[in-house]
């Protein structure tokens, strides 16, 4: 009787991974948690073992072996005697909602709730940056890489970055932003914290007061609640309250928003929460050129800025330009996708959705304007409008909560500022009004997708 | 390895280096200005020329003229929002002050501050935070600036009774050892968190006990007498420069106005403020030992209190007469 060995899911939003090693060989008996395997993710080595008892039959994935998808089988599990357990050998045998059609060449990782990611951006054309010269050469890069590279770069340029966060050191980062970071710029700058939230967004500003650039990573935003007086009352505020005597360039980064399946403490989206407060830059990014670029102005700008990133989009590969300084204005939209019919406002992992929708509605004949917002604060509403006045129509998109959401915002601007140009009222799709749930169909549901986008849009543009 | 501990003596007048005359006048004349200062202000409030809320600093002037006598000009100073005394300690001018509690122009943050939130670069105070506990990350992230640079720098850290309860103070203490940072957590156990005191809100009320479990020492000190603090504050600030770490110094001290101009104090009697005042005040004690000793004459007081009233007026004066902020103000300083 034998069974099969699948790859396992070795994190929330693992989709593949590499097969390194083989710990056992054919023929090898083997008990439950005998070391089967070592299997590397984006994030790290993790040691696989095995569930059942029995003997390893054929090795059906050679070690070295990299892109293994989740629950592919990988080995025979030879059980003599026994039945087979009906959830043999693999613990990660759930099931798993969405199909696995990859885009090719494509190192993006997927959505786990369902929604393909988009292939190499359907915005070619629209990536074009004005700060970045013709016939400048590209290179494909993870949003990972990309941020990393910004910070190394910054810290190579100023004595006075440093970075500090939990296991940003030498664990090389809970997600793998600071890989190597700690082997070029030593424990002085590449700080291992406690864990210890307030603790250490306090002292990072305070160490900006004393004349720091300090880059404080959250491992997740939703940790940073506990940090929150910190960075709204001593960061934000003390510039005005000091009536611009005191001066504090930060920079507080991390993943925001859901992951997959770690339910309601872990999935929060706080772009309009720290879009209300004044004293705070807010940046959002989706792209990796976006990332890289925006992640050094805001090392360089001399307040505090929050940094929004997305664990989903870190794998994702995009082309960034190859420029040694390559810096972008913090505070501006960009257009990726130009159109007639309607324009869809989005920022982080919702671009993916609206790039996908565009291609679908571009097939029923409706040319979606896209317009990235990058930046939440300060907002480029003159992008929006100027769109909006084109289309007339607006759709915003995002994964927060729908109530005094970043969507509200723009539709009340533009409600303000181009409210003669509107042949439909705004439409707005968003995270569901409910905590984050657990289930894989539930979650599905509280977020937005690629059909919710066209909908909205088909609806704005009264369509069928 | 076992961390040496600094002795943990209370109400003793640890011996430090021994001020000079002249320092010993300086002390009197700091510590009245303080006193006059923050009177004069009391007043102001009742005229409805300083609103919102206004935290005095009567009968703890010894802490800070203490502290401030036994640091640098490098050295930084923060605190919470009963900071009036810091802020003249550190040789902030009056006039500013004034005229930041009575929110116009000239005060130190234009009068966008107020009370709570004012600073001084030039000074080395950086506030002045209305949030309980808030400064101590804060301090002790300028102590990380301080190491980072390696400039020798010590921070003074200063917080309450009440704020050594706050999570974050813990949090502090833990990184400040874990990375022996040169900073002096000064607690200012005035005895009563707002309406709260010592005895109702502490498990542990010896607050120099509170880094025992970051191993960083702590003393006790009379922080009603100024000699006692400038010598255990000398003594504490070449501990932290000598890259021992952290340091706590609990000074038992008492405040004689309400937690702010608004508290009625309904929680402790009119007894016990007159009698720590018969008994302990800082300045009035103080100027006597001064001429017991021979270092000061009775005229010579009397003098110093003549002049410093007047310097208190002037500062009243101009905080009075100077213009509220320009509207243009309201959207500056927002970003740089």
């Amino acid at each position: 009787m034998s069974t099969q060995i699948l790859m396992p899911a070795l994190s929330p939003t693992m989709e593949e991974g590499k097969l390194a090693k083989w710990l056992v060989k054919e023929g090898d008996a083997v008990k439950s948690g005998d070391i089967l395997a070592e299997i590397e993710t984006d994030k790290a080595t993790m040691e696989f073992e095995a569930v059942d008892e029995g003997r390893i039959g054929k090795l059906l994935v050679p070690e070295g072996t990299e892109g293994v998808k989740v629950n592919a089988p990988i080995a025979e599990l030879i059980q003599e005697g026994g039945e087979a357990s009906p959830a043999a050998a693999s613990s990660a045998k759930a099931p798993r909602a969405e199909t696995k059609a990859q885009a090719k060449g494509e190192t993006e990782t997927r959505k786990a709730n369902g929604h393909a990611a988009p292939g190499t951006p359907a915005a070619g054309p629209a990536l074009a940056e004005p700060s970045v010269p013709e016939g400048t050469e590209m290179v494909t890069m993870t949003v990972r890489e990309a941020l990393r590279d910004a910070m190394a770069e910054e810290m190579r340029r100023d004595d006075t970055v440093f970075l500090m966060g939990e296991e940003v050191a030498q664990y090389q980062g809970a997600y793998k932003v600071s890989q190597g970071l700690l082997d070029e710029f030593g424990e002085r700058r590449v700080i291992d914290t406690p864990i210890t939230e307030h603790g250490f967004a306090g002292l990072g500003v305070g160490a900006a007061f004393g004349g720091l650039k300090p880059i404080v990573e959250f491992m997740t935003w939703n940790f940073a609640m506990q940090a929150i007086d910190q960075i709204v009352n001593s960061a934000a505020k003390t510039r005005y309250m000091s009536g611009g005597q005191m001066h504090c360039p930060i920079v507080f980064r991390g993943p925001n928003g859901p992951a997959a399946r770690v339910a309601a403490q872990h999935s929060q989206d706080y772009s309009s929460w720290y879009a209300h407060v004044p004293g705070l830059k807010v940046i959002s990014p989706y792209f990796a050129a976006d990332a890289k670029g925006l992640l050094k102005a805001a090392i360089r700008d001399e307040n505090p800025v929050i940094f929004l990133e997305n664990e989903i989009v870190y794998g994702r590969s995009f082309p960034v330009p190859k420029l040694d300084d390559f810096v972008l204005p913090i505070g501006k939209a960009r257009v990726i996708r130009q159109g007639k019919h309607v324009t869809l406002v989005s920022h982080s992992i919702c671009i993916g959705l609206i790039l996908e929708a565009a291609e679908a509605l571009a097939k029923e004949g409706i040319e979606a304007e896209l317009i990235d917002l990058r930046t939440l604060r300060p907002l480029d509403t003159q992008t929006v409008v100027e769109s909006v006045k084109k289309t007339n129509r607006l759709v915003t998109v995002e994964q927060g909560w729908p109530i005094c959401s970043i969507g509200s915002e723009i539709a009340a601007q533009v409600v303000d500022q181009a409210f003669d140009y509107l042949d439909a009222p705004p439409a707005k799709v968003a995270g569901k009004d409910v905590p984050m749930p657990y289930a894989a169909n539930l979650e599905k549901l509280a977020l937005p997708s690629v059909e919710d986008v066209i909908e909205a849009a088909k609806a704005v543009c009264y369509r069928p | 390895m076992s961390e040496p501990k600094m002795a943990v003596v209370a109400g003793v007048n640890n011996a430090g280096p021994t001020p000079s005359p002249a320092q010993l006048k300086r002390f009197y004349s700091d510590m009245l200005l303080i006193r006059r200062f923050e009177e004069r202000a009391g007043q102001l409030y009742g005229m409805g020329l300083i609103g919102g809320f206004c935290h005095l600093y009567i009968g703890q002037e010894a802490v800070v003229v203490g502290m401030q006598a036994a640091i640098e000009p490098r050295d930084q100073v923060i605190t919470a929002y009963r900071d009036h005394g810091h802020m003249l300690a550190c040789g902030m001018d009056p006039k500013g002050v004034m005229s930041e509690l009575t929110g116009r122009s000239s005060g130190y943050s234009k009068g966008k501050g107020g009370s709570m939130h004012m600073f001084s670069a030039e000074k080395q105070f950086y506030g002045g935070h209305g949030i309980v506990g808030a400064q101590v990350p804060l301090g002790t992230g300028l102590a990380f600036a301080n190491r980072y640079k390696n400039n020798g720098a010590v921070t003074l850290t200063y917080l309450g009774d009440g704020a050594a309860n706050q999570g974050q103070v813990y949090e502090s203490f833990n990184m400040a050892k874990l990375w022996n940072l040169p900073v002096i957590y000064i607690i200012e156990n005035n005895q009563y968190a707002m309406g709260t005191s010592v005895s109702r809100s502490s498990a542990e009320p010896r607050f120099c006990k509170r880094g025992e479990s970051f191993n960083i020492p702590g003393e006790e000190v009379d922080g009603m007498d100024v000699e006692a603090v400038y010598g255990a504050g000398s003594k504490a600030v070449e501990w932290c420069r000598g890259g021992n770490g952290p340091i706590i110094l609990e000074m038992k001290t008492y405040r004689y106005r309400g937690h702010s101009m608004s508290d009625p104090a309904k929680y402790r009697t009119r007894e016990e403020v007159q009698s720590v005042r018969e008994r302990r005040d800082p300045i009035e004690h103080f100027g006597q030992r001064l001429v017991a000793r021979g270092i000061i004459k009775e005229d010579e007081l009397k003098a110093i209190d003549k002049e410093i009233r007047l310097t208190v007026n002037m500062a009243a004066e101009f905080a009075i007469e100077s213009p509220e902020p320009d509207v243009s103000e309201l959207t500056t300083d927002v970003f740089a």
